[in-house]
């Protein structure tokens, strides 16, 4: 078992741009679920609509700003149409249709009649969008090592990718901080707990909870972008399981927190690299081949989210009293 | 009912059961020998050589669900190419090894140019890739083409085997082979359906894990008929009877210890989502990527009229028929039937009358998994493949069906699942094969919109 | 309003407005602040509330009594925008509520509180104090990334929570969670939250339900001095008892319909609302003896079950 290199890519995975997109994603949801008790399962639909968004207006030549702006709107358009019928709808409700929401995003942008668009199943190429992310960056070209890291500077998984994603992290952690504290975050908090209280003192629900349907979405398209600039936008490794891992992430760091979210994407890819790695290690192939070992991994996360919602809810960080699992 | 053990006690027996099945489940792989089928890319190393490859159309967009095979000195392995058309197979020894492209698994309009040959031999050296290629021209494939996969399921993931034409028009043979595959998948997915609708109403829970329970009881046929060897009719009804005894013991290990511990209905929802990912990457652990025959033989065609169905079909649409008019006898003229509708109504209710709520409730998880099991089977056999996402990929059809029916409502799910039946198929007429879900999806979301409580069921359940 | 009128003793006011008052269902009011017409409710074939006509007066404690399921929570969730009436409109301070949302309906001066408390339990009573008030730019969602858009408001909302929990004598569960107050503690938090915002008037739906005895008499004192300052109170109540000591006026409701209407000696004796209690065999506690002050006849001690 070659602990040096199990241990450098468990440190890899804490540092690595897609355990900070996930945390992003997380703080989207916490947003959603932790603050407002909504049950958005359909957070890689944001997520995928965001990489859509910017990938697409920067493939056709639009500078990176506007692309980004193109992401968000479409992430507040969805939560819009999203919200408007179903806010006033039981949670479950919510929870099948953001399903349902988030599948149809998946089906269209993977259909063949898009393919001019959005390349139908293969997706969208990676060196066709990320020209004017790298642009932005300060660094010089080339590699740079870092202790046992070695990443391009600017180039795809890079270290200006690794840099912009937890600086974009580290701001979203903020900005829920700021908004927890304020009057704006205690009238979310009455809602989550009984929603007829808050509205015989005024204030009106519905609007809190399409802001934050708005706000938490953003945050998440914010986050696919995040996602794919490593790699490629490919609609299949965008849906459902995706958002399960999001919600995985969100529940074992602890919802309603500021750093649940980003704990939680830590200690899960970070750990199942070291699960997996592991059994790669110390089980001989022919036992179990490196697929099923992959595989194993995530029977282990969905065991995992089993227990954490039975027996600790709260997760890691959270206050078993703000939990809003009894969501209306 | 026995009374009540000591709350330690009862923790701690629960503990131990979870203890035993974590246990069996971690402890499974070490027993069985898995099978040598890669789901993951393959990476060569000291001692795996890779066979690899990507299969394009002959207009060069990459094919998804292609079936390849790998036989040689290491054994033999296979594959679908994956949604970038990639695929890869690991092998452990240098050798000669030939490559096997299914041609019935490609989509209609594509073979095999002339100059491929196919099986294709080559040489495989270990630490190293060899790349295979295949070239794809438009036209009709040479082979026998299988009737019953007419209109597949497109699947989550990659195993897309549908191509994406869309609506070739409306001719009148095309409507009525559409329709008819529609009731039949309609019937089909009420089996399925049925048990998720029971669940929500007596319990109040969104199982998300049901369409596991369906994949259960395709990939069980396929193991008790192609890998134990019983004849079909054997290996069916071993199926649905395992089915029902997983919804028996799901309730008695896990749902009702939660229930009793008051743990409330959306943790218990997020568990089933948990349970779900665990149950589709366990099968795949177990079963592979690829898919999965029941039968292997060519299946009987008869044509009636316009409609082609395959015997097969026409067998499983009479025990669908025949098992939906069962449930519907259990539940209208038996003592335990009403009792069922009592507590899917109000439990609260029911239980004030003297009726063992949890009793029922445990009959209605058997019952609801073994119909689940059953629609597997059935669909498993129509679509002529199963896979470890067949049921997870059905899933959001079932909600549309159960919802469009009424939640809670046992009779709502058989007419909103006909219903979504009808518009999965003959929706394919109009908008491009691979969006066909985004339909029905699109009918769930406008019920919730306008009529939540669907076409039978209650206003007062909804807000 | 009220603040600039403390020198106006408005029980005097009220019982004074009231002498010349009809005493029949719908009557007019010299000032009524709450007018609704033609207010019905149905369940499926059932009229839950039929209303043709109430006015409620300022400045004066209505209750608002009646037999179970005569439809005073029903007409109550009406009013306060909480359930869509079958048909009705009704006026708050002139101007029309009806269809109006319950937020809203907050918002332009008529709170309620709930007959099932609504504490918010999880949060401080602190909090749950300064979620009550109005005005405080901090809940947009943009002011509230600026806390120095905020913060002065919010000392001010705290200063007044203070003096309000002070008021409900709560003052020393300020920093504990809602959540582990006594029932009556949490009643009386309610109604302080309520009075957040300055609320012209409060609507108690059985402010009594599961308070301890000696609890209820401190609990009326605050309802009185509502009065007393100026709000106009409608509560909802069971017990003749309570309503016989401190209102000003009395409306009675059975099977959805307006009764009977007066101040409360003569409610208690008209005939209509003996037969609405007794008719419908409720076991209405007409209250201890030793504490009203005139006697209570005997034709209906004999009727009590």
């Amino acid at each position: 078992m070659d602990w040096t290199r199990i241990l450098t890519n468990v440190a890899g995975e804490i540092i690595a741009p897609t355990t900070a997109a996930y945390a992003l994603a997380a703080i989207g949801l916490n947003i959603h679920f932790g603050l407002t008790g909504l049950l958005n399962m359909g957070q890689a639909g944001f997520m995928l609509l965001g990489a859509y968004g910017f990938a697409i207006a920067t493939i056709a030549g639009w500078p990176i700003w506007a692309a980004a702006l193109v992401a968000i709107a479409a992430a507040a358009v969805f939560a819009l149409v999203l919200g408007i019928p179903t806010l006033k709808l039981r949670g479950d409700y919510l929870a099948i249709v953001t399903i349902a929401a988030a599948e149809i995003v998946r089906l269209i942008g993977r259909s063949t009649a898009l393919t001019s668009l959005t390349g139908a199943s293969s997706g969208l190429r990676g060196d066709s969008y990320k020209a004017t992310f790298q642009a932005l960056s300060p660094l010089p070209d080339g590699t740079t090592d870092i202790g046992p890291f070695s990443y391009s500077n600017n180039f795809s998984n890079s270290w200006w990718i690794r840099i912009v994603a937890w600086a974009v992290v580290a701001l979203a952690c903020l900005f829920v901080f700021l908004l927890i504290r304020s009057p704006w975050g205690r009238v979310l908090k009455g809602i989550r707990e009984d929603e007829d209280a808050v509205r015989s003192l005024g204030k009106s629900v519905y609007a809190y909870k399409m802001q934050s349907l708005v706000l938490g979405g953003v945050i998440g398209a914010l986050a696919g972008i995040i996602y794919v600039l490593p790699r490629a936008v490919q609609p299949d490794s965008m849906g459902r399981p995706m958002t399960f891992f999001v919600w995985t992430i969100l529940l074992l760091g602890g919802a309603a927190t500021v750093f649940g979210p980003v704990l939680g994407s830590i200690v899960f890819w970070a750990g199942l690299m070291l699960i997996k790695s592991v059994m790669r290690d110390g089980i001989p192939d022919t036992v179990m081949s490196t697929g099923q070992i992959e595989q194993l991994g995530w029977v282990i996360v969905g065991v995992t989210l089993m227990l954490l919602v039975i027996f600790r809810p709260q997760g890691v960080l959270g206050d078993k009293k703000e939990l809003a699992i009894n969501v209306r | 009912m026995r009374g009540a053990p000591a709350e330690g006690r009862a923790l701690s027996r629960w503990r131990g059961r979870l203890a035993v099945v974590a246990l069996a489940v971690l402890a499974l792989p070490f027993l069985t020998a898995g099978p040598a089928t890669a789901a993951g890319p393959c990476l060569p190393d000291a001692a795996t050589g890779c066979v690899e490859g990507s299969v394009r159309s002959s207009a060069g967009q990459p094919l998804p669900g292609v079936a390849m095979a790998v036989a040689g000195a290491s054994g033999s392995a296979s594959t679908t190419t994956a949604a970038d058309g990639t695929w890869s197979l690991p092998v452990t020894a240098d050798g000669k090894y030939t490559v096997t492209l299914d041609i019935t698994s490609l989509p209609p309009g594509q073979a095999l140019s002339a100059e491929s040959t196919n099986p294709h031999t080559t040489q495989v050296r270990l630490a190293s890739s060899t790349n295979v290629l295949f070239t794809l021209v438009s036209g009709a494939p040479a082979g026998p083409v299988s009737t019953a996969s007419a209109s597949p399921v497109s699947s989550d993931g990659g195993d897309v085997a549908s191509e994406s034409g869309s609506g070739s028009g409306f001719n009148g043979g095309r409507v009525a082979q559409q329709a008819a595959s529609g009731l039949v998948f309609g019937l089909l997915l009420a089996l399925a359906s049925i048990g998720l609708s029971l669940i929500y109403g007596t319990t109040g829970l969104s199982n998300f894990a049901h369409g596991e329970q369906v994949t259960l009881g395709a990939i069980l046929a396929y193991v008790f008929c192609q890998l134990v060897g019983l004849p079909l009719l054997v290996a069916a009804v071993v199926a649905v009877a395992l089915s029902a005894a997983s919804g028996w013991l799901q309730d008695a290990w896990l749902w009702h210890p939660l229930r009793r511990r008051r743990v409330g209905t959306t943790q218990q929802m997020i568990v089933t989502i948990g349970l779900s990912m665990a149950l589709q990457y366990g099968f795949q652990f177990f079963f592979g990527g690829d898919k999965l025959r029941i039968v292997t033989t060519a299946p009987d065609v008869v044509t009636m009229g316009p409609v082609t169905l395959t015997r097969m079909t026409i067998v499983s649409v009479v025990i669908a028929i025949v098992t939906l008019a069962a449930v519907s006898y259990f539940l209208l003229a038996t003592r335990v039937g009403r009792a069922t509708r009592a507590v899917s109504d109000s439990p609260a209710l029911a239980a004030a009358s003297g009726i063992s709520v949890e009793r029922i409730v445990r009959i209605v998880w058997t019952l609801g998994a073994g119909l689940a099991g059953l629609g597997g089977v059935l669909m498993g056999l129509y679509l002529n493949a199963t896979s470890w996402n067949m049921g997870g990929a059905m899933l959001l059809l079932m909600f549309s069906a159960v919802t469009l029916g009424g939640l809670g409502a046992a009779f709502g799910a058989l007419a909103g699942s006909l219903v979504i039946g009808l518009v999965v198929e003959m929706s394919s007429l109009v908008i491009p094969n691979d969006m066909r879900y985004a339909g029905a999806l699109l009918i769930l979301i406008l019920v919730l919109l306008f009529r939540p409580q669907g076409i039978l069921g209650r206003a007062e359940r909804i807000g | 309003m009220s603040a600039e009128q403390t020198g106006h003793d408005f029980r005097t006011t009220a019982a004074r407005d009231l002498q010349y008052v009809h005493r029949k269902p719908g009557a007019v009011k010299p000032d009524a602040i709450l007018v609704a017409d033609d207010v019905t409710r149905h369940f499926g074939g059932i009229a839950a509330v039929d209303v043709a006509h109430l006015e409620v007066q300022r400045n004066a404690i209505t209750a608002l009594i009646g037999p179970n399921g005569a439809g005073k929570t029903t007409l109550f969730n009406l009013m306060t925008g909480f359930d869509r009436p079958s048909s009705g409109r009704w006026t708050f301070e002139g101007a029309p509520l009806a269809g109006v949302s319950a937020a809203r309906v907050a918002r332009s001066g008529m709170v309620r509180t709930f007959q099932l408390t609504k504490a918010l339990n999880r949060m401080t009573v602190i909090e749950n104090m300064r979620l009550g008030a109005t005005h405080q730019p901090g809940e947009n969602l943009f002011a509230a990334l600026v806390p120095s858009l905020w913060r002065p408001r919010e000392k001010e909302i705290t200063a007044q929570a203070e003096e309000l929990l002070a008021r409900f004598k709560l003052e020393t569960k300020r920093d504990d969670f809602a959540g582990s107050l006594s029932g009556g503690q949490r009643k009386l938090l309610e109604m302080a939250r309520a009075l957040m915002s300055r609320p012209t008037m409060i609507m108690l739906d059985e402010p009594m339900a599961g308070v301890n005895p000696a609890l209820t008499q401190s609990l009326l004192g605050h309802i009185q001095a509502l009065r007393d300052e100026g709000t106009t109170v409608l509560f909802v109540e069971h017990d003749m008892h309570m309503v016989r000591h401190i209102s000003d006026w009395v409306v009675v409701m059975a099977e959805g319909r307006i009764v009977a209407e007066g101040p409360p000696e003569s409610v208690m004796k008209d005939p209509a609302v003996i037969d609405a209690y007794l008719g419908a065999h409720h076991d209405t506690d007409l209250g201890d003896d030793s504490l009203l002050e005139d006697d209570v006849p005997p034709r209906t001690r004999e009727g009590q079950s």
